[in-house]
């Protein structure tokens, strides 16, 4: 993928897979009633969201180049995980050892980002008495 | 109201006083500044000083704060949102330097965003204080992110009746809204409501975004399913208490604005002043110190773009001196920090409409990524955001106020034939899609009501539990965008199964991830990075085309010279003026005589009031008859000013006294001994004048020739502004009165009325 630029919408289609390797190309209408084409096939691949997150760094965003290397150590997990961490980031949903477990199966499913974000917080937290430590 | 003196009361007040309590400005409740409850524009004494300390690359202290006693949003902000390399340069620059670089056209927009992001936000705070609401407004025209604006529309029901919400969709989509946003009043009805959009939002054209704005977690969950777009009701707040209240962190918001990225899915952040004050803990500080932090949180995690220019607590920030000012300032602020900016207008500020018009005015003269962050394209009794602050009422004035000024504002206007046609195709397919997941089935009467529909009142109410049902069912069965695609191609919709599977192509693409990022009716995407606002001064930056400007221009109220010469024709031939010679010179003592300009019953048959001119000569010469004074009447060609009419008729009456008529109905009395411009009665107002004041005039005219006192005339009461609704056509009455002008005398003529 490297060498394509943005938009990758204007003439990277033959070049983009989803994350199940089916170029966005060949996600066409035919394809979709030929019942070739499942939800799983509409999900956008982690290296395209790189792609996207070095088109922002360019561009001059840092801090949404991040968000978009965040979300390429995310498309591993499914819907339901995704939703689960959200709620357990939230005000007085986990521990302090509860978010430190969410940070190290982050850290051993690739989401070494996400897990920094979580210790973070986890940290954050804890110094404004927001969550136990046990 | 009207007093006499036996019932003035002394101790009352004044009758004006009692006027204004009655106008729609004193419902609005304005407050004196409390800094104590965060109710002060800019500058609270409790807003800290500027101050950043930077150790080995890492920030310890924060506008005032030291690392050990950061809040979460210092701690965020610190850890995330400051370029420590900028920083050293940015922090040491004079605040009033800075506010210049905002307005000067020729620093260039990356200077301006690449030393913002070395300030903390009491610095840019400071610096926002400092300018004037042009100056702000000159910053925001060089500073938002997009060149081309755009604009997002409310689209929404009080019954979440899908069918119509789809019908409103297509016709948003129609008069140019890029995105749309609904929501519901019961959440279980969210899925469908977020069905019936993503059906109906690309009918019209491709490439709309659409989102249904609900709790957090439900929002999130129909985006992954590809039932939304995009998503904007991701809240972040100005302090640590209120932030918590809204049952999340900086960080929790941060890791959903990371699983919208992984799911491919745009999403921009909320904020706008006020909530924090409505949530009783400001701090103290101003609006403008606590919605610097939210976008200073907003850019540290990541999110593209912010919602922000008042939103739910506008009406907080309205009711406090400066107010307006300071919603455009925070528009500012999230251009500065390089972000999408969604910038209000999506609240009823004031039950003034004059009000209202003024606080969202300013923003359209500048432009902004997006004008409104839900312009309310339905009834403004159907928002279920509550009332925006302009509503489907008000399309049309906002129309022709964008031809007014020649601002982008995003919108068109569309034959009733065309959106009635898209209306349908919508309703239809909406309701196709539903019969084909076995969600409902509707009638072709629903669909019927639906496509003529103003509002959810015009339509047949719906079963109370059935769209709550439909929800559930889409919840329960997993249902996604997949689904919508394979029913609408099942069922003939190819065109929209295309253009909703492209938009989950785009999910693949990832390119609308990209700040302020949008999609044009042709599928290219307008964002920072294809569509970046060059703004540098006159003639350069956005600029609409030869063929927008054509658009703009053809609003519904335009006439064409045809329509308003449309009851010219009507009345043609309703009398005929014979020439009989030269006109003669004082034929009696006792007559008065009427002079009637250039195209009086030549080209011009009815006056501005709707009166023929048959009717307005006729009156005038039987007043003048009722006073036994003898009448005569002459066309003065060389002028169509009316002073020289009458004058010039006045030197030719025996008595003196003239009446002069112009075709369109303006009319006077002229007396010879007169300056030519001078007159003894006018009537300047011709629509106003009424068959009897014309036999009035025409009395008063016969007076003065026989020495006796006028009656006094009045011109009924009426505030009906008549420029507007006149003045075109009298321009082009005018250019017919102007071409008939001849040099020469006067010329005798016979009034002859057909049978």
């Amino acid at each position: 993928m490297a060498g394509l630029t943005y938009p990758l919408s204007d003439g990277s289609r033959e070049s983009v897979s989803t994350t199940t390797g089916r170029r966005v190309a060949d996600v066409t209408l035919a394809a979709v009633l030929a019942g070739e084409i499942g939800p799983a096939d509409l999900r956008i691949s982690p290296a395209t969201l790189r792609l996207q997150a070095g088109f922002a760094e360019a561009g001059g965003n840092r801090q949404l180049a991040e968000n978009l290397r965040r979300g390429a150590e995310l498309t591993a997990f499914t819907d339901d995980e995704l939703l689960a961490f959200y709620e357990r980031l939230r005000p007085g949903r986990s521990t302090a050892a509860e978010l430190e477990e969410l940070a190290h199966s982050l850290d051993e499913r690739g989401a070494g980002s996400c897990a920094g974000l979580v210790r973070e917080a986890c940290a954050a937290y804890l110094r404004r008495g927001l969550i136990e430590a046990e | 109201m009207r007093a006499t003196m036996s019932t003035v009361d002394r101790d009352a007040g004044s009758l004006r006083a009692a006027f204004y309590a009655t106008r729609p400005i004193s419902r609005d409740n304005l407050v004196p500044e409390d800094p104590s409850l965060g109710l002060v524009a800019f500058s609270s004494p409790f807003d800290p000083e500027p101050s950043l300390a930077v150790e080995d690359g890492r920030v310890v202290e924060l506008d005032g704060t030291p690392e050990a006693d950061f809040d979460l949003i210092d701690e965020f902000v610190a850890r995330h949102g400051i370029d420590v390399e900028v920083a050293p340069e940015a922090m040491a620059l004079d605040t009033v330097a800075f506010a210049r670089m905002l307005v000067d056209p020729a620093v260039p927009r990356a200077e301006v965003v690449r030393l913002a992001a070395g300030m903390t936000p009491a610095k840019i705070a400071k610096t926002l204080a400092l300018l004037t609401s042009v100056e702000i407004l000159q910053a925001i025209q060089k500073l938002r992110v997009r060149r081309t604006p755009s604009i997002q529309a409310h689209v929404t029901n009080r019954v979440d009746h899908p069918l119509l919400l789809a019908a409103d969709a297509a016709a948003a989509v129609a008069l140019g809204f890029r995105e749309l946003e609904t929501t519901v009043p019961v959440l279980r009805d969210a899925p469908s409501n977020a069905l019936a959009l993503l059906v109906g939002g690309q009918v019209a054209a491709a490439g709309a975004l659409t989102q249904c704005s609900v709790e957090e977690r439900t929002e999130l969950e129909l985006g992954l399913r590809g039932l939304t777009t995009y998503a904007e009701t991701v809240s972040v707040y100005g302090t640590e208490q209120v932030f918590l209240d809204g049952d999340d962190t900086p960080w929790s918001k941060a890791f959903l604005a990371s699983c919208y990225a992984s799911r491919g899915l745009k999403m921009r952040f909320t904020s706008g002043s006020g909530a924090e004050a409505l949530m009783g803990a400001a701090e103290g500080k101003s609006l403008l110190y606590l919605e610097a932090r939210c976008i200073a949180v907003t850019r540290a995690a990541g999110s593209q773009g912010v919602q922000n220019g008042g939103i739910d607590g506008v009406n907080v920030t309205a009711s406090v001196p400066g107010g307006m000012r300071e919603v455009i300032a925070e528009n500012l602020c999230v251009m500065l920090h390089d972000l999408e900016s969604c910038s209000g207008n999506d609240t009823l500020m004031s039950s003034s409409d004059l009000r209202r018009v003024a606080h969202t005015l300013p923003l359209l003269l500048a432009g902004a990524d997006f004008l409104f962050s839900g312009f309310g394209s339905i009834p403004a009794y159907d928002n279920a955001f509550g009332p925006s602050n302009l509503n489907a009422e008000d399309i049309d004035d906002y129309l022709v106020i964008q031809r007014d000024w020649g601002f982008e504002g995003a919108l068109r206007a569309r034959d009733d034939a065309e959106l009635l046609a898209l209306r349908r195709r919508a309703a239809e397919a909406c309701r196709a899609v539903y019969e084909e997941l076995e969600l409902a089935r509707f009638s072709d009467e629903d669909v019927d009501a639906c496509v003529v529909a103003h509002g959810s009142l015009d339509v047949p109410e719906l079963a109370p539990d059935l769209v709550p049902a439909i929800g559930e069912r889409i919840m329960e069965t997993g249902l996604t965008a997949l689904d919508a695609v394979r029913a609408l191609a099942a069922r003939g919709y190819e065109t929209e199964a295309e253009r909703v599977l492209e938009m989950l192509r785009q999910r693949l693409l990832g390119d609308f991830l990209q700040t302020a990022a949008i999609f044009d009716e042709g599928m290219h995407v307008l964002s920072a990075l294809t569509d970046p606002n060059d703004y540098a001064g006159p003639g350069t930056g956005y600029r609409m085309s030869a063929g927008r400007r054509a658009e703009v221009a053809s609003v519904r109220q335009v006439w064409q010279r045809t329509d308003l010469l449309a009851d010219q024709t009507a009345a043609a031939g309703c009398v005929r003026l014979a020439e009989v010679g030269p006109a003669r010179s004082r034929v009696r003592p006792d007559e008065v005589v009427v002079g009637v300009s250039p195209a009086f019953a030549v080209e011009i048959w009815a006056a501005l009031g709707g009166l023929t001119v048959a009717e307005v000569l006729r009156q005038v010469l039987a007043g003048i008859e009722e006073e036994g004074v003898a009448s005569r009447i002459v066309r003065v060609g060389h002028s169509i000013d009316l002073g020289a009419i009458g004058w010039a008729a006045a030197r030719l009456s025996g008595s003196g006294v003239s009446v002069g008529l112009q075709a369109k109905g303006t009319a006077l009395i002229h007396r010879a001994d007169l300056p030519p411009l001078a007159n003894l009665e006018l009537f300047s107002i011709a629509p106003r004048v009424t068959p009897e004041l014309y036999r009035g005039l025409g009395r008063n005219a016969a007076r003065f020739a026989r020495g006796a006192a006028p009656e006094p005339l009045l011109l009924p009461e009426s505030s009906e502004p008549l420029g507007p609704k006149y003045h075109a056509r009298v321009v082009q009455l005018v250019a017919l009165e102007r071409r008939l002008v001849r040099p020469g005398d006067p010329v005798e003529v016979e009034a002859q009325w057909p049978a």
